[in-house]
């Protein structure tokens, strides 16, 4: 069902829907953006939809808010476990469908790769529930639609904001409060973005092998990469975590034991005892990354694990592209297809 | 010919080796100009000075070859420039009404700077409202970070843009790029402990390197921006040496009444047998606990704010600490 609601009803079924959901979605913090009086777009908790921040992209992902970045999974107390209590108020998240999409891959990850589901994961998964922003513009970075994500249906409800009007596509029932009853309704489907800015060729999954491995490509981002990780950060896919066990008493009665995120971008990422690690050259972890978002993910489970969101773009310091080594990537495989 | 030069110092033109030649003083708050004043100050070379104009190592403008009589023309045509400097009083065609205080410098600051703390410029534009038009020769500068990129320990009153790091444990991933960079290119103030990141406050400066380097955005600024002021530093043909820390963690208004309680100080010090007497010579001869006790007064610091007991200021004496040899022989 789909509905016209003005700005004052808008703020009113939204105000209805706290009393049952935490919404979350992108809104500005102020002041906090790591460079001094500049604000970060982060995902975060709002009551007013007037917080929602729509004309700029979200410096991360919705994703902390199923894999937290650090998550105490149980506390050992004197020789029980104990695990705490999450909240369980569920969740609205409000994303565009590359997030979405970016979602599905972390269920994938988190749920259908194996037999057994992390449960951990699980019982913040089940609490989610989506509105999807209608995404038909699209930044500068973002190449959703060459990453096939640039839609997505699986919602609970749709929205488009259109200056003192929205339009709501509601499709879970317990989603229709008493407010929509008094709104004007209308036929309200949601559109996608078809083309973007930018556009990214995959190398066909066949064709990569490993020796592209030596491939001069990784020494360039072994010179300008600075493995700070802000690209795994901000990414919605990114899902690696590491464990951390925390002594809490000094007599070992009562300890932690948190997964923390993790990733290839960041110290200590799959470093072994006796200081070993297998991709010590930034430009290594670069191919990792590269090959697991637009190849081995998709080995797996039938699809790409980068959905284009571009965020990887936005974030780095050393104005790195990611779509453009996926681009870089392609044009060698031609060439040595070609020779 | 005749001038007074005393009042034509003072109006900002300066006497020049060559007779009966001035040059003309702009003051650039901050060295950062709209760019539309350039063609006042083009105009004021080319019309009445030589064709040239210097950059001055205060970043403001100096045209020089400027003939005496022709200051009245100029100081009517520099009146928007003056005026740019929003002060309460109306100047009119007068001219630059001091020159003793330096123009103010500022590093390019956080409009520009990813590493600043603050905005310079605003400061500086604020500092200069404060303490202009005032005639004491005192020299200020403002820096965004510890970096100190304008030299803000050369000066009487140096500036230092400091954040308070703020960390949010729930979104710290222990990657110790905070911890890394601060050992290497900082003071090495912090420390991982049980997965967790400790600030020692002692060892802290405020450069806010750890915010900039997390990827997670647990570190992040201090709603309070504070400031480090270091005093004394200077060139000149006795003791040059570098300012030392006054102050640390101090609020905006904090720094500006210090500065303004000096000239206080410096009225009440002041060697009048010499035709000007440099405020860091005057704190030698007072001493710095007066010199503490009198610009401090009345001013209620913030709890957080940090008083040097004693200052030992370093530097050279020409006089007495050269040993030199003839090595050529």
């Amino acid at each position: 069902m789909g509905y016209e609601l003005t700005q004052q009803e808008m703020k009113a079924y939204f105000k209805t829907l706290t009393k049952q959901y935490r919404l979350v979605g992108p809104i500005r913090e102020k002041a906090k953006g790591s460079f001094s009086d500049t604000d970060k777009i982060v995902y975060g908790v709002f009551e007013d939809i007037e917080d929602l921040v729509l004309e700029e992209k979200a410096f991360y992902s919705p994703k902390e808010f199923l894999m937290p970045i650090r998550e105490t999974l149980f506390h050992f107390i004197d020789g029980q476990i104990v695990e705490p209590k999450i909240d369980t108020k569920p969740i609205l998240i409000f994303a565009r469908p590359c997030d979405l999409n970016g979602i599905r891959r972390l269920d994938t990850i988190f749920l259908k790769n194996g037999d057994i589901k992390d449960a951990y994961y699980e019982r913040r998964r089940q609490l989610v529930k989506y509105v999807m922003i209608e995404c038909r513009e699209g930044f500068d970075t973002c190449f959703c639609v060459s990453m096939g994500s640039n839609t997505y249906t699986d919602y609970e409800a749709a929205i488009r904001f259109e200056g003192d009007h929205s339009l709501l596509e509601v499709v879970d029932s317990t989603l229709v409060t008493q407010d929509l009853s008094r709104v004007r309704k209308t036929d309200f489907v949601p559109e996608y973005i078809k083309e973007n800015k930018v556009k990214v060729e995959i190398p066909p999954t066949d064709k990569v092998n490993k020796s592209l491995f030596e491939h001069p490509l990784w020494k360039e981002y072994t010179r300008r990469c600075i493995a700070c990780g802000r690209c795994n950060t901000s990414c919605i896919t990114c899902s690696c975590f590491t464990m951390q066990d925390v002594e809490v008493s000094d007599d070992g009665l009562l300890d932690e034991r948190r997964r923390v995120w993790a990733s290839c971008h960041i110290k200590g990422y799959t470093d072994m005892a006796g200081g070993h690690g297998f991709r010590k050259q930034n430009g290594e972890r670069m191919r990792f990354k590269t090959m697991h978002k637009i190849n081995d993910y998709h080995k797996r489970f039938g699809e790409h694990m980068c959905v284009g969101c571009g965020r990887c773009d936005d974030v780095c310091p050393e104005y790195i592209s990611f779509s453009k080594c996926i681009n870089k990537l392609s044009e060698i495989i031609k060439e040595e297809s070609h020779e | 010919m005749s001038i007074d030069r005393k009042l034509v110092t003072k109006n900002a033109y300066r006497i020049t080796k060559i007779r009966n030649k001035t040059a003309l003083r702009v003051r650039v708050p901050g060295g950062h100009l709209e760019a539309k004043y350039f063609q006042i100050i083009q105009e004021v070379a080319e019309k009445y000075g030589d064709g040239t104009v210097h950059l001055t190592t205060r970043q403001g403008f100096e045209c020089p070859g400027i003939d005496f009589d022709q200051i009245p023309q100029i100081n009517k045509m520099i009146r928007p420039l003056i005026e740019s400097l929003g002060l309460d009083v109306d100047y009119g065609d007068g001219g630059y009404p001091a020159a003793g205080t330096r123009n103010i410098s500022a590093c390019i600051g956080n409009r520009v700077c990813p590493y600043a703390n603050d905005d310079t410029t605003r400061i500086a534009n604020s500092l200069e409202k404060a303490v202009y038009p005032h005639d004491f020769h005192f020299k200020i500068a403002v820096t965004g970070c510890p970096n100190d990129c304008i030299k803000a320990h050369m000066q009487d009153f140096g500036i230092i843009c400091l954040t308070e790091p703020q960390y949010d444990s729930k979104r710290c991933i222990t990657c110790e790029a905070c911890v890394d960079n601060c050992k290497k290119k900082v003071t090495g103030a912090l420390s991982v402990k049980n997965f967790n990141i400790e600030r020692d406050i002692e060892k802290c400066i405020g450069c806010g390197e750890c915010i900039l380097k997390c990827p997670a955005g647990a570190w992040t600024r201090s709603e309070e921006k504070y400031y480090r002021m270091v005093i004394m530093g200077r060139t000149g043909k006795k003791n040059p040496r570098l300012a030392m820390p006054f102050i640390k963690w101090a609020t905006e208004e904090e720094i500006t009444q210090i500065i303004k309680n000096t000239y206080g100080f410096v009225e009440r010090y002041i060697d009048t047998s010499l035709p000007k007497e440099h405020i860091g010579y005057i704190v030698d001869r007072m001493g710095y606990q007066v010199f503490k006790k009198e610009v401090l007064e009345g001013i209620t610091l913030n709890p957080k704010a940090l008083v040097a007991e004693h200052i030992q200021w370093h530097g050279y004496h020409y006089k007495t600490d050269m040993q030199f040899n003839h090595e050529g022989l």
